[in-house]
């Protein structure tokens, strides 16, 4: 089965890329909201096969990640009225270039970290790891404060990935808390927006630095 | 060389202004038009090699020669290309980066022939050509360097036949990734939706089109042959790069490598009917996806 596990992992590098070249909110939390569901599935292909366990934590990603996440955004990029990312710091052509060097370092950081219980799927810790990389450059590229939480998610993303693919080795409790943690970070972050696109008129992030207390 | 291969060369010779006939009547049908004949591509190409060229008092011989050279170029590339089961009339170890140069020496003579007219609209259309194919080329000889890596064999012949039969589920990421940026480079070689727009001469937007503005007569039936012998030969690369067929009988495996090229330009057709022009740009950015996913399949070959 883990012929699939590789597939997904494929699937999660491109959508990375994708998400690192558009430029409309509505469509990134798309992205993000599909790289979740698209995660969620991997404990079905897990080498245990379809386990109770992997049923359950499966349905419980799939919900959190593919639905109420990109409806908690949905409702705050309504609220902020902000449409797409209109300067980031680095524009989505070179975000591209860099999002395809990013993949191929963490291919490089991959061989340099085997695996020690399953050395056969190898497209694990490259598409986790690069996946974590792209939310780390899209929360220092983007100036909007939706895309930084966006930057966070897919950063979460690539942990759950690394965490569900191989989900025998890690505890259901520990998964569980990450989920809920980042559950309620989304939650405080989406809050947040709300506030200070209320008070500031605009939720530029970058404009944050010059305040005067 | 045998007769079989040089049927296939004769086939793609003969076949190749038929797709942009096929394309343009998929768009037709999908507009509810009757659209041209099938066969119209035939006709404008019979009906400028009985006129006479026009030569404006600025232009020198680089403008005359460029559409004779460009579709020189053009046929040699074709040698090189397998149709299906039946292999390329020449084949030697790394043809490939010949096949691509020789794409490019085409493109050299458009664009200096476009050059040479001193007309400032047609330096335009060259230097978003140039910039264009500069972003294109990697994403077309990475995707080559995957085909060698993944198969083993250094000239287009062997390594695009037996590409597909070294497929396996482990590898299928490899070749869909490898399709996409090969479709994306398809698109845009031959100036089709969404980086270019063949119907138009709107100025600010037109890419090929500008170029050729000023060539006429014969010239410009040499450009229209080339400019097919060229989708011909992107297509064929494509089509041989996921062809199963392969029943070892010539007339077949021809049969089926048209049939494969149809489908293309059936699919082609469809995506200009569904879709608009990308701002120009936008254009850059989706060449550069191209040779990321290139990029991509490589490293997944390469691992």
């Amino acid at each position: 089965m883990h012929g699939m596990t590789e597939n997904i992992m494929a699937v999660l590098m491109l959508i990375n890329l994708a998400l690192a070249a558009s430029s409309r909110l509505t469509a990134c939390v798309g992205l993000v909201a599909m790289q979740g569901i698209v995660i969620g599935l991997l404990p079905l292909f897990s080498r245990e096969g379809i386990t109770t366990r992997g049923i359950f934590l499966a349905a419980f990603v799939v919900v959190l990640k593919g639905l109420i996440f990109p409806r908690l955004l949905t409702n705050t990029i309504r609220d902020a009225s902000v449409r797409r990312e209109i300067e980031p710091f680095v524009g989505y052509g070179f975000s591209l270039i860099i999002g395809t060097a990013l993949t191929v370092v963490s291919f490089w950081l991959g061989t340099r970290l085997p695996l020690p219980s399953s050395p056969a799927m190898s497209l694990v810790l490259p598409g986790a790891i690069g996946t974590i990389l792209i939310g780390l450059f899209l929360i220092v590229s983007r100036r909007k404060a939706v895309t930084q939480v966006l930057g966070y998610l897919v950063m979460e993303n690539g942990i759950a990935a690394f965490g569900l693919a191989v989900v025998s080795e890690i505890p259901l409790l520990i998964e569980l808390g990450i989920l809920l943690d980042a559950f309620v970070a989304i939650f405080v972050m989406a809050i947040m927006i709300y506030h200070i696109s209320r008070e500031f008129d605009h939720i530029d992030a970058d404009q944050l630095s010059t305040l005067k207390g | 060389m045998q007769l079989e291969n040089i049927c296939g060369y004769l086939l793609a010779l003969i076949a190749a202004p038929l797709l942009p006939g096929v394309i343009n009547r998929t768009k037709a049908f999908f507009a509810g038009r009757r659209g041209q004949p099938l066969f119209q591509t035939y006709r404008d190409i019979a009906k400028l090699l009985k006129k006479s060229a026009v030569y404006s008092g600025t232009t020198t011989w680089v403008f005359k020669a460029g559409p004779m050279a460009g579709l020189a170029a053009a046929l040699l590339a074709l040698t090189f290309i397998p149709s299906g089961g039946v292999p390329a009339l020449f084949s030697f170890n790394g043809d490939f980066l010949l096949m691509a140069y020789l794409l490019g020496v085409m493109r050299f003579c458009a664009v200096t022939a476009a050059l040479d007219t001193g007309s400032s609209f047609e330096g335009m259309g060259a230097s978003r050509e140039v910039q264009f194919s500069a972003i294109a080329e990697p994403a077309l000889l990475l995707g080559m360097v995957v085909v060698i890596r993944m198969t083993g064999q250094l000239s287009l012949n062997s390594g695009l036949a037996s590409f597909f039969s070294r497929l396996t589920a482990e590898s299928s990421p490899t070749a869909i990734l490898l399709f996409m940026a090969w479709f994306i480079i398809f698109l845009v070689e031959n100036a089709r939706i969404p980086f270019d727009d063949p119907n138009t001469h709107l100025e600010l937007t037109m890419i090929h089109e500008v170029m050729v503005l000023d060539h006429g007569g014969p010239d410009f039936a040499f450009i229209l042959y080339g400019a097919a012998l060229k989708m011909w030969i992107l297509g064929a690369l494509l089509v041989n790069l996921l062809m199963p067929v392969r029943t070892g009988h010539p007339l077949l495996d021809l049969g089926a490598m048209l049939a494969g090229m149809f489908l293309l330009a059936v699919v082609v057709g469809i995506i200009e009917s569904t879709m608009a022009r990308a701002r120009l740009l936008r254009v850059p950015q989706l060449l550069i996806a191209a040779s990321a996913f290139s990029i991509l399949a490589l490293l997944l070959v390469l691992r």
